[in-house]
């Protein structure tokens, strides 16, 4: 065949197909290891897709003939049709591919998605019988860890105080800087871009009244929140969805123990705890961020920035935001505990659990927040 | 196979005066290691006797404290980034827990070294997934399956086909047979064996499964007092060590060695090695 002359012709191609008829020769030559796959295979395609007779595969100019590119050659041989035979000093694994080939049931055909509007439908279908499930779950999650603090009342050592304790201190004491930090400089931002737009109408003193209500009815809890949410909500998720894949929750069942009494439980409550002590602590530096600002750029002092604050306080003003501490923590605390135990199989699951869990627990606290603003605002709290 | 002359082959790998500690405490004190080529060496002691940390230090995954380390020749140490990458690909590892990457299948997983170093079409990634799958018995099927709807059995076998699928010349082997039921684990012998004799490869292997001891292993090296005592079977037999006349006179080791013998023993097929005792 015309094409076979003229590979026999380039230099040093893997492969070479001569004869014509019953008779065909094809010689191997170059790099047969696993490096030369790629150009191997290039010429594989260049081979006809029958052949009749009987094919000599000849292997003395093969180098280094890797069993990887051998077994390619040997399965696009035993397409061919031709009895193959092989000479030139053949590696000695051929024996062993040869056998593989033989024992070889063919490919199964892979399964075509279908993409028609029926397809669609029934997708559609299934994710919403899906997402029932998954409500069902949840509702059955809180149901147990209400049980759970139920049974505690006539079994207090369900509550596993130490356990409790290293989280208090986990998800609230070693958090205080942070949430420090972020609640002083954000006070700060407000206090300076409010002092922008009211020192237009000389009104510069009301720049206190916009730091108190924004921080302690609002920013100081969403603040701690959202940082929150992000630290622990991710630990709590990471660290129990660990244990589901070291089957750690496996043997505490075995044991006769429950993971929700020993895992969920604790941290929960922590939180629940940890959570308004947090705030307090926002509200502190973000008043504190405020008077800095105003006295630095505003040149008011601090009696007369305390005088001010007791001033726009109402009975209502840190109520209204501590109350919502509580709120957030248990949404922050379900969600993470939650999607830590449904991770299974795989790392992939875990970090994907993860951060559904934090990603979803921002959305339920400022979804909280939202309905809170409406509801005290009806009842004018 | 013919590995048995002595000191003129150079050994594959070569390990001498390796110090390993963790604070205080010394795991190896002057380790001293040869591993001839087509030979499958046998790694045993006790728990706590730093096994897979000697195995680590090999693998460059931890640098010792003291003490060099050879494979083919060339010193772990000193070795450029294109040939730490070439050494990479020579060898194969399997993990004691499987260590199958969870999120990728089976063939995937197979495939992963060959993605990395030798990238090729989808159509001859596929093959090469089914040969190594077939070359270790599993089913092509069993491709497409993640880690986690793995048996223990299979897990081992998938592992064996990724440390496989580069086609090297050089097997580590990080207690194998752990878990398995006797069959399972008999199978994996006889595996490791046709494997061993096809593929003309060097097998390190650490394990606590007398069985696969006896049946495998040409030579073993047992780690007693932070050294290695290394000698074949028949010679560990003979020694008077306290460690070992335990360790290979137990009443588990006596039955074990009774079912060898009755087999043949080890995979050359012919008794002791000739190689005498180091350390």
């Amino acid at each position: 065949m015309a094409r076979g002359d003229e590979h026999s012709r380039t230099i040093e191609s893997p492969l070479a197909l001569q004869g014509a008829g019953e008779d065909w020769r094809l010689n191997l030559a170059g790099d047969w290891s696993l490096a030369g796959m790629a150009q191997i295979e290039v010429q594989l395609r260049t081979l006809p897709a029958a052949l009749r007779g009987t094919l000599v595969c000849d292997w003395s100019e093969a180098k280094t003939p890797g069993i990887g590119t051998a077994w390619a050659l040997l399965l696009k041989l035993s397409g061919l049709g031709a009895k193959v035979s092989h000479t030139g000093n053949p590696p000695h694994f051929l024996q062993l591919l040869l056998k593989l080939t033989a024992d070889r049931h063919a490919a199964q055909a892979a399964p075509t998605t279908d993409h028609s509007i029926e397809a669609s439908v029934g997708h559609l279908g299934r994710w919403a019988v899906l997402q029932g499930t998954h409500a069902r779950g949840v509702l059955d999650f809180f149901g147990r860890m209400v049980t759970v603090l139920g049974q505690a009342f006539a079994r207090p050592r369900a509550l596993r105080v130490s356990s409790l304790a290293r989280h208090i201190y986990e998800t609230g004491i070693t958090a205080i800087p942070i949430v420090s930090l972020i609640a002083f400089l954000i006070s700060v931002i407000v206090a300076y871009l409010g002092a922008q737009q009211l020192s237009r109408f000389g009104a510069d003193i009301f720049v206190v009244d916009l730091v108190t209500i924004a921080v302690l009815r609002e920013m100081g809890v969403l603040l701690t929140a959202i940082i929150v949410a992000g630290r622990s909500g991710s630990a709590f998720a990471a660290e129990i969805g660990v244990m589901q894949l070291n089957e750690e929750t496996d043997a505490l069942r075995a044991m006769g123990m429950n993971p929700i009494e020993l895992l969920v439980v604790p941290r929960v409550l922590a939180l629940v705890i940890a959570m308004p002590c947090l705030t307090v602590i926002a509200d502190a530096m973000g008043l504190a961020g405020g008077g800095l600002l105003s006295l630095l750029n505003l040149h008011i002092p601090l009696p007369q920035f305390t005088f001010r604050l007791r001033e726009s306080i109402s009975s209502t003003t840190f109520w209204a935001g501590l109350i919502k501490a509580p709120v957030f923590a248990l949404l922050i605390a379900m969600v993470g505990t939650y999607r830590g135990m449904q991770v299974r199989d795989s790392a992939r699951e875990l970090g994907r659990l993860t951060t559904v869990a934090v990603v979803q627990s921002i959305f339920l606290v400022i979804l909280a927040d939202a309905l809170f603003a409406v509801l005290f605002v009806q009842i004018q709290f | 196979m013919d590995s048995a002359v002595a000191a003129d082959v150079a050994p594959v790998i070569r390990v001498r005066g390796l110090v390993n500690r963790f604070g205080s405490q010394t795991v190896h004190d002057g380790l001293d290691l040869d591993v001839l080529p087509h030979e499958i060496f046998g790694i045993v002691g006790g728990s706590g006797t730093g096994k897979t940390v000697l195995l680590r230090s090999i693998l460059g995954l931890r640098v010792p404290q003291a003490g060099s380390v050879e494979i083919n020749g060339k010193d772990l140490r000193n070795l450029t980034q294109p040939e730490r990458s070439r050494l990479v690909q020579s060898y194969g590892v399997t993990f004691q827990n499987g260590a199958l990457i969870s999120s990728l299948s089976v063939a995937q997983n197979i495939q992963l070294p060959l993605r990395e170093y030798h990238p090729a079409s989808e159509e001859i990634l596929d093959e090469l997934a089914e040969l190594n799958l077939a070359m270790v018995g599993l089913a092509a099927e069993d491709g497409a399956k993640f880690p986690s709807q793995l048996s223990g059995g299979m897990i081992k076998r998938a592992a064996l086909a990724r440390a496989l699928s580069l086609e090297p010349t050089l097997l580590f082997l990080d207690e194998p047979t752990a878990g398995l039921d006797p069959i399972s684990a008999a199978a994996f012998d006889e595996l490791l064996l046709y494997l061993h004799s096809q593929l003309r490869l060097t097998v390190v292997m650490i394990t606590h499964d007398l069985d696969t001891l006896f049946r495998t292993c040409s030579r073993v090296g047992v780690i007693v007092d932070g050294r290695m005592i290394t000698d074949s079977l028949d010679g560990l037999l003979e020694n008077q060590n306290p460690w070992i006349r335990e360790y290979f006179h137990g009443p588990r080791a006596r039955a074990a060695a009774h079912a060898g013998e009755s087999n043949g023993q080890g995979p050359n097929g012919q008794g002791p090695n000739g190689q005498g005792p180091n350390g």
